[in-house]
């Protein structure tokens, strides 16, 4: 250990650069900078157009004068099965939250199943009975829809893809770019849970309590907001990429500066253990069952009041401000007192090695 | 969160800070030598909170980043053949080598996979008989006990599918290197709060003396990090050089016998390259001769594999401390984790990667509470 070092000059340590993808990397999917790079870099350029362009939740038009909003999404969840819930009621509330954070009340969904060859009967009955509920509650209607089968190990057991129409409240004008310097981030409740439960049950992770997936209708908690604040700025469903990618994804559009506090971000115990023992983030982390609302100073404690009386928005809290400071940026007063950055990833959380 | 909560208070936070303020009489340079360390710094923004006395620069405690590109090339030519089922650490998997990373060899077609535990391969073995599993066996001497229990229960267990590939790393070393490179500035080290919990800090006690050097053994959370900096300043202030203890919650002098003996019994000490840092003698471990039989290395035939590593970074500077992120023309315009240049960039807990993913790279003014909390 004493002997001295051999050490080779100060520079000299890096491999090629890896410059673009060639090919397609889970990465890409995974909501953050690399899904932005192949929306931006070929869908936007290939289909450009006024509906597209703002990269809301979902499409927002009129036909005569009636506005609608149109919104689609895919669901490739594995397992099929999870604590609280499946990719039945997933595929449901997703696109049903996807139109409802346009200010819409979903009415028409229509749901396309790919099929791997094999897949037990039993679980195909489990995930449509599981949709039939979901769409029940949500109040919506399934009117059309596609089935194929796909040849064992060319899909993963069950991939699912809902589109949905839905009808946009008179006065609503709910936009990314509607951000506003003193408006208030308001996130509907504990964040991070529907992708730790996941992750749990890949993992095989057991805890005292289990950790169920968030999944559920929000078009109810919407109703209950717009109801309060009709001029709402912004909605988003923190899917995919969670708090951090739907944020960004606002102070963007809208050029603005949005700061949080760490301190004021609900999380649960169960989930902030989790998160520990994996090495992730919960800030990145997937959410099914949660919305954030950026809403005008002045009717912050209204949206704040009636979110909360709303089973699914109990635990609502403010947890930052938009500003005119660092434009584009997300940044967080951090629990002991510090300054940082919340920037989207590149790609998926990849668990720390210690 | 009970028992980790308690560590990230910032009302004790402010006053480890007044404290360090009160005792420091003139400029110093401390290196945080473990990667989760840098990361746990820059996430909370602890750096910023200290004043402008103390400097920490980043050391070169991340394993993912200290790999060699010749590991690294070994690993995707073992990973690229159709009878192998490649497990690593996840941040492995886009740490670049001369040609792909982890991530594209998987988009075209091999089976890379993600395990928390080594000894989850060993179940992977089992259910694939046909295959062979092979794990990326890196790390310092906190994941050496885990990964030698791997190749441990799979000689107990008979189990003949699985092989590691070995680039473990050892911390004395290359502690003893920095302090003898050329321009070395660093006065004082918070010490790797894991590894001592492994290997004991007893080891450290001759670095001291040799270099007359503080070094505090440190934990992770905020206040140990700001606990650790108050101790080494004070040692400094006071002219003292002696290995303290901050984290004794999880580490004693001794570490954890057992774990010693497991890895003793798997592993030897050898020379080992590091990336950015070159050859280091005694740095590594590899598996003993009886335990050849996994060694992937060799079951692979890809000991030949010689990769020289290009001269376009700085992360070799930035793993001894020499440098910061920001140092580097390339941080954060043409390197990034989308596109890194060096492996600090790759890894979350590497300096760059670190910098960049709490926003370093940016150029914004200072959020009021920052101005705030750094005049107080």
């Amino acid at each position: 250990m004493n002997k001295p070092a051999d050490i080779t000059p100060a520079f000299g340590s890096c491999p090629l650069p890896i410059t673009d993808h060639k090919e397609v990397v889970l990465p890409h999917g995974s909501g953050g900078k690399l899904s932005q790079q192949l929306i931006q870099k070929m869908i936007l350029p290939s289909f450009k157009n006024e509906l597209l362009q703002p990269l809301h939740d979902g499409a927002i038009f009129s036909i005569g004068n009636t506005r609608l909003a149109f919104s689609t999404d895919s669901f490739v969840v594995s397992p099929l099965f999870f604590p609280g819930g499946d990719i039945g009621d997933l595929a449901i509330n997703g696109t049903v939250n996807d139109l409802a954070m346009c200010g819409a009340k979903p009415l028409y969904l229509s749901a396309a199943f790919i099929i791997e060859e094999g897949l037990p009967m039993d679980d195909l009955w489990r995930v449509i009975q599981s949709m039939r509920r979901a769409a029940d509650r949500a109040g919506v209607a399934l009117v059309t829809g596609d089935t194929k089968v796909v040849d064992r190990g060319k899909g993963d057991k069950l991939f699912i893809n809902t589109s949905g129409i839905g009808l946009v409240h008179d006065g609503v004008n709910i936009q990314p770019t509607r951000a506003t310097p003193g408006d208030k981030v308001i996130v509907s409740g504990h964040i991070a849970v529907h992708g730790i439960a996941i992750m749990s049950v890949r993992e095989g992770l057991e805890f005292e309590t289990e950790i169920a997936s968030d999944t559920a209708p929000l078009n109810g908690l919407t109703e209950a907001i717009l109801a309060v604040c009709p001029d709402i700025h912004v909605l988003r469903d923190p899917t995919r990429g969670g708090v951090t990618s739907a944020l960004s994804e606002i102070a963007e559009a809208a050029h603005v500066g949005i700061r949080l506090e760490e301190s004021r971000i609900p999380i649960s115990e169960e989930v902030k253990g989790a998160c520990e023992i994996l090495g992730l983030d919960p800030l990145y982390v997937a959410n099914e069952g949660k919305l954030i609302a950026i809403v005008p100073a002045d009717s912050t404690e209204a949206v704040l009041a009636a979110m909360r009386a709303h089973p699914l928005g109990k635990d609502a809290a403010i947890i930052g401000e938009v500003v005119t400071d660092h434009p584009r940026f997300v940044t967080m007063k951090t629990r002991v007192g510090g300054t940082r950055v919340v920037d989207m990833l590149s790609g998926e959380q990849l668990p720390r090695i210690c | 969160m009970k028992f980790m909560d308690e560590y990230r208070d910032e009302k004790l936070a402010q006053k480890l800070i007044a404290e360090i303020k009160r005792i420091v009489t003139r400029p110093w340079v401390l290196m945080e030598v473990c990667g989760g360390q840098t990361h746990s710094i820059v996430k909370y923004g602890i750096d910023r909170l200290l004043p402008k006395e103390i400097e920490l620069v980043h050391g070169p405690g991340c394993p993912v980043c200290v790999t060699s590109l010749e590991m690294i090339d070994k690993a995707h030519a073992i990973a690229r053949r159709p009878d192998v089922i490649f497990c690593s650490f996840g941040d492995m998997l886009r740490v670049p080598g001369s040609d792909a990373d982890l991530l594209v060899l998987k988009s075209r077609g091999a089976d890379v996979r993600v395990v928390y535990s080594p000894i989850d391969c060993l179940k992977i073995a089992r259910a694939n008989p046909d295959k062979k599993v092979v794990f990326f066996a890196i790390g310092f001497e906190t994941t050496a006990p885990a990964n030698a229990m791997s190749v441990w229960q799979a000689h107990k267990q008979g189990i003949n599918n699985f092989s590691v590939l070995v680039s473990h790393v050892l911390v004395p070393p290359a502690i003893s290197a920095i302090l003898q490179s050329p321009g070395n500035r660093v006065q004082g080290f918070l010490g790797p709060g894991h590894v001592c919990t492994v290997v004991g800090y007893h080891e450290y006690e001759p670095l001291a003396k040799q270099f007359n050097v503080p070094i505090v053994v440190t934990g992770f959370e905020p206040l140990d990090l700001l606990e650790g900096t108050l101790m080494a300043v004070r040692q400094l202030e006071e002219g003292r050089a002696e290995v303290e203890n901050q984290y004794p919650r999880v580490v004693q002098r001794e570490g954890n016998r057992a774990a010693q003996e497991l890895v003793n019994s798997v592993f030897e000490v050898s020379d080992r390259k590091w990336r950015g840092i070159g050859s280091i003698p005694q740095s590594g471990l590899t598996l003993r001769a009886e335990f050849s039989e996994y060694d992937a290395e060799r079951i692979f035939d890809v000991q030949s594999i010689n990769t020289q590593e290009s001269g376009a970074c700085i992360s070799g500077l930035v793993l001894r401390g020499a440098k910061k992120p920001h140092d580097c023309p390339a941080f954060g315009k043409t390197c990034t984790p989308e596109h890194p240049l060096g492996a600090t960039m790759v890894s979350a807990e590497g300096a760059c990667a670190a910098y960049y993913a709490y926003g370093r790279h940016l150029h914004h003014p200072k959020p009021a509470e920052q101005d705030k909390a750094s005049a107080s």
